[in-house]
Parts: C-alpha cells; structure tokens; sequence
C-alpha cells in the first residue's frame, strides 16, 4: 500500500515500529502532492489555471519538512520517542503562524507577511511528532463558505468533482485531505468552516468546545466563535488529532484547564446506552431570498434526511436510544445573528492592518498617515474584508447596538439554551451537515447572504461553544459526498468520536466506502 | 423595500473604517449590506423576554475550567529587531509613518 493512502494513526504505528521512515513517509507525500495539487494559489493568479488539479496549497515548505522528518528519524535512532504524531505530515491552514514560513490569510494584506513566532496548537503537534508539509488555502481571512475568496489563485477544487467547490472556509485543508496529500490538517472553524468543507469533500471535520483548543497564533476573525480543529480521513485521526493539541495554554486564558481525556480510548466505548437525539428544526432550512426579498422555509433534500435517519438506525442497532422531536427552536436564529455577532468582532479585529506594523502598505506617495491608513486598507482587503469591517461598524455604532448587537447577544444565549435543555434529555444530537451537497465554482459567490446560510446547521455550534463533528455519511445522486453530523455538550469531544466510530464501524462494507475522489483516478 | 443603508450614510461608515474604495466596490459593499440588514431583521420577530441574558460566549467560563491570572510582570521579547523586520519601513527601531495629522496648541 502506498505510503500516502495511510492513516495518521497508521504512519506513527509504522514509524515508531521502524517499520519505515519519517522521510521516506514524507517523500511519498510529496511525490503525490507534486502529482495531483498543481500550481499553488498565488496572488493575480488565474482562478481558471489546470482544472483537473487539487490547489491546496498556497505555500509547500518542502525544506524546513525534511529536516523535521530527518529530526524525528534521528529521534528514533536514538531510541527515543517522537511522540504520537511520529512522522505524520499535516498541513496548516494559512490563517495559523508557523515560525519562518508566510502567514497570508490567503490576503493581500498579510502576503509579504513572515511569522515570528508558532500558533500553539501546529507546534503541539510538531512536539508530538508531526512534519508540516505547508500552508493550505482558505478564503480571505476564512471569510467564505467555498474558498473562493482568496485572493490567492486558483483555489482549491472538490477533488470528488473540480467543477464544484471544495467549501470553506477550510477548503485547502479538506480538500489537501481528501486528495491524500497528508492525513491531517489543521483548519479553524467560525461558522462551520472545518465542518461544511469536510463534508463537501467526503473527510471528517471536528470543531472542538470552545476552550478546548488554544488560539494563540491564529489570525483571529470572531473571537468569541473562532475554533481550531483538525480535519482527517477518519475518526481515529481526528481523536488522535484533538489529544495532540487539547489543552490550557500560558498564551490564551479562554483555553480552558479541563484534562485532555485519552480520545483513543474514549472512542472505542461504543454508543451502547447512548441516548441520541433527532430534531426536526436540524430538518428544515430557513433563508434570504436576495432577489425577492422574501424568507423561505424548506425542508432539507429528501437524501440529506435519509442519509441521517438511516445512520440513526444503524447507531440503534449498535445499542444507541434514538430520541426523536429534540426541540431546537432557535437553530434558524443562527444566521441572522452571527451577521451581527461575527461582523461586529470582525471589524475589532480587522483594524490592526494598517500598513505601519506589518503587512501591506501602499506604494502611492501620501500626504499623510490616515491617507497611508485609507489606502493600504483599500489596496490590501479583497471585498469580503471590507463588506465585514463596514457591517461591523453599522451593527455596533452607539445608536443602533441596542437594536442589533445587543439583540443578537441575547438570541445567543436563547441558541446556548437550546442546547443545554436538549442535553438534559439526550447525550449527542445527530443531524444533517449542510443544506445541500458541495454547489458548483461561481453557482453561488458574489452572493453573501446566500453563501451565508451554507452554515445554518453548523453555526449554533459555535454560538453555543459546544463541539460538532462533520462525518462522511456516503453520496448523492450526482456523486457528491454528503455528510452527518453529532453536537455533544461541553468538552464532551469524546462522545462524538464514540458516536462517529460506531457509525464508521457499522458502515464499513457499504460499497460507497470503496469510492475514490475523480481527481485520483489519473495519480 | 428601501435602503436602510444610504449612499450618505454608507460613506460615513467607509471614512470611519479608513477604506479608499472604487466605484463598484462600493456599489456592491452598500448593496450586499443592505441585503445582509434585511436578514438580520429576522431577529425582530422573535419574542424577547427583557431578561434575557447577553452572551458574549458560549461556553460558560467558571472557576473551575479557567486558568489563573498570571502574575503581571514584564517579558521582554527574546528579539524584538526580528518583529521590527516585518514592518513596512523602520529606522533605529521605530516605525517610520507619514505626516500625522494634528493641531498646534498655542
């Protein structure tokens, strides 16, 4: 079996057993990514260059990975042990600082940008043995659902279809895992966006619990929402993945002291007893008609429900209570009140790029710095920047945040409440992912609102603070991936790999198993 | 339904988030943001009790799972000439910037 298909859990087994080496696992990987990725994202690159390539990446660190892999086989000549990460090659979305390596947020404004220093959780894992092949692409700032903001071209394509997109706003890094360009990677989720990309692409996607997880390093957008999370091609990878880098951090008070379970272990309970949950506010959709200025309510696709009410049965027959008529009333708030909540952090955030301390500044000659401020701000931020800074602004301004932010705050708690009565009466919530499978390149971008609503199912989550996991649940009729997936209460990670395993477990014949992304076919 | 975002309005919002924008980005901000406020206006159908609490997070931060304040002390950077070098122009340390924009008194 070639090096690159194997899982992480696999890779370290093999590598701590000096069955094979952390470079030669490396070199496999890198013969593959030169294989399928193609041109990386670059800025004024062409959105529309080699379409039947992945485009993961914005920037392979090829270099600095071989001599962490000749440091990790050094390592186990010694005797020692690297850890449990040992040799695995992980990718990096470019929103994380990885010390001497580009930091972009896939901006213009963060392009000639060289971190100083690493994000906690890249080097955890690195501690723990892993060789970072990279930076992956995201949209602008992760301010997207399909990646397709970046300013760094071409972006990523669904490698289970390139004329669709990967999602986002992670979608390098689902896409860089479905592709088997390196069995983790390390992506943030706002809204939804380890989730919708990992379920767009076919690859499991887990946002912890708020806390879990240390911000430190990361390029923050809402940070009251932002989640690092790993993206994997199993549920074993992810647990893995998570024990790796869950924690409190010196660097980041809101990383909470809770002890890091062994999710290894955890998973392997079972869901005998478990009581799971159904909604049917997670079966419907609510959204914006831009054109008609109209609110549509419809049901999900009859094969997204299916999809989840056929793996309720399987968890029943593995020993799970299915609890059916879970009330969530205020699921379809979700949206709504992350335009406010999300912009109004945003803006906060965005106002430190200010072509003086780092990042862009423009070339014009200018009189004076708020001239310098205005157009480096101007020239730097692609639109979906701007739009989030000037709604930020509104939503937020003295006369208006009763009406709005204010407003938005309390119907977060409402959505927080959902949850906390819901868990009460079950253990992990099951439901659909996304609203529909991955859309087409262009079918739905330029569109904000629209593109927004991608994340209705996933968005509570991160209102609440409560970890979800994306699971790869087959495929619709047109042969995209489509995926489930589990809410669990607070620090409760190890109720979603022991709900997601059973449903791998119990999937594990079903013939769609054997499919394999049309971008592989030809490597 | 009319903009609740005019073009005066919205250029208020574009000096306060110091933006220079061109024509059609503007034209397409200013209509997306008003699209997003007709959303966002959801909100005002929901009954709301007075009462409600504000959450400005999700996860409810006790005592228990919150790390303890550190002491206040000052860490001096290991290198700080490494963070001057990300900056668009220095000179003996400083960043160096245009003219700011001030008053004299007196």
């Amino acid at each position: 079996m070639s090096l690159h298909t194997l899982t992480a859990l696999e890779i370290a087994r093999q590598v701590r057993a000096r069955e094979v080496s952390a470079s030669e696992v490396l070199e496999a990987h890198l013969a593959h990514i030169a294989r399928v990725d193609g041109l990386p994202g670059r800025l004024g690159g062409d959105p529309n260059a080699e379409p039947d390539k992945v485009h993961a990446f914005i920037t392979l660190t090829a270099d600095r990975a071989r001599k962490q892999a000749a440091a990790i086989d050094a390592k186990i000549a010694a005797g020692e042990d690297p850890g449990p990460l040992a040799g695995v090659p992980v990718t990096v979305k470019d929103i994380f600082c990885v010390e001497g390596t580009p930091s972009t947020a896939a901006s213009k404004i963060l392009a000639n940008f060289t971190a100083p220093y690493t994000a906690t959780p890249v080097a955890r894992w690195e501690a723990a043995g892993a060789v970072v092949l990279g930076k992956v692409n995201l949209d602008e700032f992760t301010f997207g659902s399909s990646n397709e903001s970046s300013a760094f071209q071409p972006v990523p394509r669904n490698p289970w279809n390139p004329n669709h997109v990967a999602g986002g706003s992670s979608g390098g890094s689902a896409a860089a895992v479905a592709a088997l360009e390196g069995p983790i990677s390390l992506g943030t989720d706002t809204a939804g966006s380890i989730r919708l990309p990992a379920a767009y692409c076919g690859v499991v996607g887990l946002k912890p619990t708020y806390g879990r997880v240390s911000r430190y390093g990361l390029i923050a957008f809402g940070s009251s929402l932002d989640c690092p999370g790993p993206l994997t091609r199993t549920v074993a990878d992810s647990a893995l993945a998570l024990g790796a880098m869950a924690g409190p951090d010196p660097h980041d008070s809101t990383a909470a002291t809770v002890p890091v379970p062994d999710y290894l272990a955890e998973m392997e309970k079972g869901v005998h007893g478990l009581k799971i949950g159904l909604s049917p506010d997670y079966f419907r959709i609510t959204y914006f008609d831009s054109k008609t200025g109209e609110l549509v309510e419809q049901p999900v696709p009859e094969v997204i429900k299916q999809s989840v009410l056929e793996a309720a049965q399987k968890l029943a027959q593995a020993g799970a209570e299915i609890i059916e008529n879970v009330p969530m009333p205020h699921t379809r708030y979700g949206i709504p009140a992350y335009f406010v909540i999300s912009r109004v952090e945003a803006a906060s955030n965005l106002h430190r790029y200010d072509g003086v301390k780092y990042g862009y500044r423009t070339p014009d000659s200018v009189e004076d710095l708020r001239t310098l401020y205005r157009k480096s701000r101007g020239q730097g931020f692609g639109l979906q920047p701007k739009l989030r800074i000037l709604m930020g602004m509104y939503v937020s301004a003295a006369q208006y945040s009763e009406q709005y932010y204010a407003r938005a705050l309390k119907i977060r708690s409402l959505i927080r409440r959902d949850f906390d009565q819901a868990f009460h009466s079950v253990d992990v919530l099951l439901t659909p992912s996304t609203p529909t499978a991955a859309f087409p390149i262009g079918g739905v971008y330029g569109d904000s609102v629209l593109m927004q609503y991608a994340d209705q199912l996933l968005v509570t989550a991160n209102h609440a603070g409560v970890p979800g996991i994306s699971i790869p649940a087959g495929f619709d009729e047109s042969g995209l991936p489509i995926g489930i997936h589990f809410f669990a209460p607070d620090f409760r990670e190890d109720l979603l790999f022991r709900a997601g395993y059973a449903y791998e477990q119990a999937t594990v014949q079903e013939a769609w198993r054997n499919r394999n992304p049309a971008m592989l076919s030809n490597s | 339904m009319s903009d609740e975002i005019t073009p005066e309005l919205f250029q208020h919002l574009v000096e306060l988030a110091a933006l220079e924008l061109s024509p059609e980005e503007a034209d397409y901000l200013r209509r997306e943001l008003n699209n997003q406020l007709r959303a966002i206006h959801e909100l005002e159908a929901i009954p709301l009790d007075p009462n409600t609490p504000i959450a400005s997070h999700g996860v409810p931060y006790t005592p228990e799972i919150s790390p303890p304040l550190r002491e206040d002390l000052v860490e001096p950077h290991p290198d700080p000439a490494r963070l001057l070098e990300t900056a668009p122009e220095t000179a003996d340390g400083y960043l160096v910037v245009p003219e700011i924009p001030h008053q004299r008194i007196g």
